[in-house]
């Protein structure tokens, strides 16, 4: 018994040292392992991007889909090399932690599906979705809904709006367009990532609302654009901000990034007065330090982050996006980003030339 | 192994269970009190407001107790029609004989199946029946989710009740037959006084079990943080409010989660208490 026992031991620290042998990048820095940690809306993106960014760099990057909250928590407790999050840091947020810097990594959308019997094709504009998650508008062949409709037969049945459960960023998103568009939805409900609803029903996750739908005639929820396009799900059309009616692709997506955004990225997309935006868009950022020595972290470690970041605005990992369901950043906000990595320091001197 | 050092481990770890018991119980208060703190406990446990508003967030219990009081009571209605037959068959009329202990082993069974299970039947089996038959337009709600927690709590209620019906003196039984009385006197005259308060004690425990049913609550009543008005209208329990919000909660709002887990530990261990002293009152007849 002893015996296996030990030859057990001595096979794992075998194994482990392989395993730790050390590798070189190709440009000749060592291996590192990075660590992020945050939304969980962009994980399939990340999951290939940061696969790549191993093969062509050696580097291993370990990414936690904890949410956004968890995410920006673990950055200011400086336990991780970055944080993902789909909300932008308030001033308040920035003020209350080391200087940091925004890096959008792609672009997603939130889109409305719904059930509804024979009809296939559906436009909503911003302040109708308001007054239906209100419960405003309460029978699906109300007026206002026909009007924008007028090609489509829709049936006299209560609509029953479905609604996320848990806190989300995809509810962030959802609802700051609203209070963008609705100023009776300003005043009584507000953005977050938890609102109160005042009818409907309720599910957990993305998967969650989407069953509802499906199963149940005369719903219609919001749902994340990534999980909309892999399961080819029925959603409406929107009317933006020109008045354009827009289904949600990934070219209307970035579109709505096409305007003019600030220097730092931290901005809201939603509702964006772009030509063929569509509007209910958003940025997912990762968030890094701008003085990257901390925690005693090595300047390889700073190096091979940067390195990374520089990975995700490159080309070849902005071409994946639509692969994975996501869209693409638009060129002026890769070239802002790039800029803003060349103030990242480490103990005061920049990193990238 | 001698003696002592024998008695010295077991008694070790038998500690374990009381100190980790203690643990989550500290855990709980400790976590748990900015929220009672903020609030105060009686106000907490009678608000009904659960509004996530920055800087004016209130979070109250009472949707939620309710929401747990309403679906565990209406799992109990439901499933005392099924679960009492079962142990009087296995118990009484047909007590060992081959088909009852098939019957116990199949009633058993669905204890086994996990939560999971039951809440995907009952999202993609009883939710689209319940809309077909125009109980309720949107079928998640307090209905649903009461009639597959019936189900769930059958086996737990039908195999205890039926020890106790099983326990029945033989000799009180022959008196009351002699007497002239049908089967279905001695069962209403003899078996369920005697036998009652064992009975009851076998429905308290499967109330705990429905006290607590996360998942399959979580997926059928249709997580709406408000008190339902009627029993086919959404709501949300004390563990299906945790299990959904628990993932991004922070501060106030993790606090007041986690008073609401304490306060369903302790309707839990009362409800749990009830149920053991009614077991010893039976055993003494």
């Amino acid at each position: 018994m002893k015996k296996i026992f030990l030859s057990i031991i001595t096979l794992t620290l075998a194994i482990a040292m392989v395993s730790c042998g050390e590798k070189v990048t190709n440009d000749s820095r060592k291996a590192q392992e990075l660590s992020g940690a945050g939304a969980t809306f962009p994980l399939p993106f990340y999951n290939v991007v940061f696969e790549q960014f191993g093969q062509v760099k050696g580097d291993q990057v370990a990414y936690g889909g904890i949410g956004s909250g968890g995410g920006v928590r673990n950055l200011r407790d400086k336990i991780v090399d970055f944080a993902g999050s789909d909300a932008f840091l308030s001033d308040k947020e920035m003020a209350e932690m080391d200087p940091v810097i925004h890096i959008p990594a792609c672009m997603g959308a939130v889109v409305l599906a719904y059930n509804l019997d024979g009809v296939k094709e559906l436009t909503l504009s911003g302040e109708i979705i308001a007054d239906i998650f209100a419960g405003n508008i309460k029978m699906w062949n109300d007026k206002r809904l026909a009007a924008l409709n007028p090609d489509v037969t829709l049936p006299a049945e209560a609509i029953i709006p479905v609604y996320r459960s848990d806190g989300s960023g995809t509810t962030f998103v959802f609802t700051d367009y609203l209070t963008k568009v609705s100023p009776m939805w300003k005043e009584k409900f507000g953005a977050g990532k938890s609102v109160n609803f005042p009818s409907g029903q309720a599910a957990k996750g993305n998967p969650g609302v989407a069953g509802v739908i499906k199963q149940t005639k005369n719903t219609i929820g919001y749902v994340g654009s990534e999980y909309a396009f892999a399961q080819k799900i029925a959603y409406a059309k929107i009317q933006n901000r020109r008045g354009e009616v827009v289904e949600a692709t990934a070219a209307s997506i970035s579109a709505a990034a096409s305007g003019e955004i600030p220097t730092d990225t931290r901005c809201s997309i939603t509702n964006s007065d772009a030509a063929g935006a569509y509007p209910i868009s958003t940025f997912t950022w990762l968030i890094i330090y701008k003085e990257q020595n901390y925690s005693d972290r090595s300047k390889e470690q700073a190096i091979a982050t940067l390195d990374l970041l520089k990975y995700i605005l490159s080309d070849k990992a902005q071409g994946i996006t639509s692969e994975v369901h996501y869209a693409p950043l638009p060129a002026k906000a890769k070239e802002l980003s790039m800029k803003n990595l060349k103030n990242v320091t480490f103990d005061g001197a920049a990193i990238v030339q | 192994m001698n003696d002592k050092s024998y008695k010295i481990l077991l008694f070790a770890t038998a500690l374990i269970m009381p100190t980790v018991c203690g643990g989550v119980v500290y855990a709980l208060v400790t976590d748990a009190y900015e929220a009672f703190e903020h609030f105060g406990f009686l106000k907490f446990l009678t608000s009904s407001e659960w509004s996530y508003t920055e800087g004016a967030e209130q979070y109250g219990a009472l949707p939620f107790i309710t929401g747990t009081l309403m679906t565990t009571l209406m799992a109990l209605i439901f499933c005392i029609p099924f679960s009492l037959p079962v142990a009087l068959f296995t118990g009484e009329y047909f007590k060992d004989t081959k088909v009852a202990a098939m019957l116990s082993t199949v009633t058993d069974l669905l204890a086994g199946i996990p939560s999971i299970i039951y809440g995907l039947w009952g999202f993609y089996t009883l939710r689209p029946i319940i809309m077909t038959l125009n109980i309720s337009p949107q079928g998640s709600g307090i209905l649903t989710a009461s009639l597959v927690l019936a189900i769930m709590i059958i086996p737990y209620a039908a195999s205890l009740s039926s020890e106790f019906i099983k326990m029945v003196p033989n000799d009180m039984k022959e008196g009351a037959y002699s007497l002239g009385a049908t089967r279905a006197e001695v069962i209403r005259k003899v078996i369920f006084p005697v036998a009652g308060s064992g009975i009851f004690s076998s429905y308290i425990l499967a109330i705990g079990r429905a006290l607590g049913e996360t998942m399959t609550v979580t997926m059928l009543i249709g997580n709406t943080n408000n008190i339902p008005d009627s029993i086919t209208s959404t709501g949300n329990s004390m563990a299906s409010i945790i299990a959904n919000q628990f993932g991004e909660a922070d501060g106030l709002r993790l606090s007041s989660l986690i008073a609401i887990g304490l306060i369903l530990f302790l309707i839990t261990a009362v409800i749990n208490m009830i149920g053991k002293v009614m077991i010893k009152r039976a055993r003494i007849v």
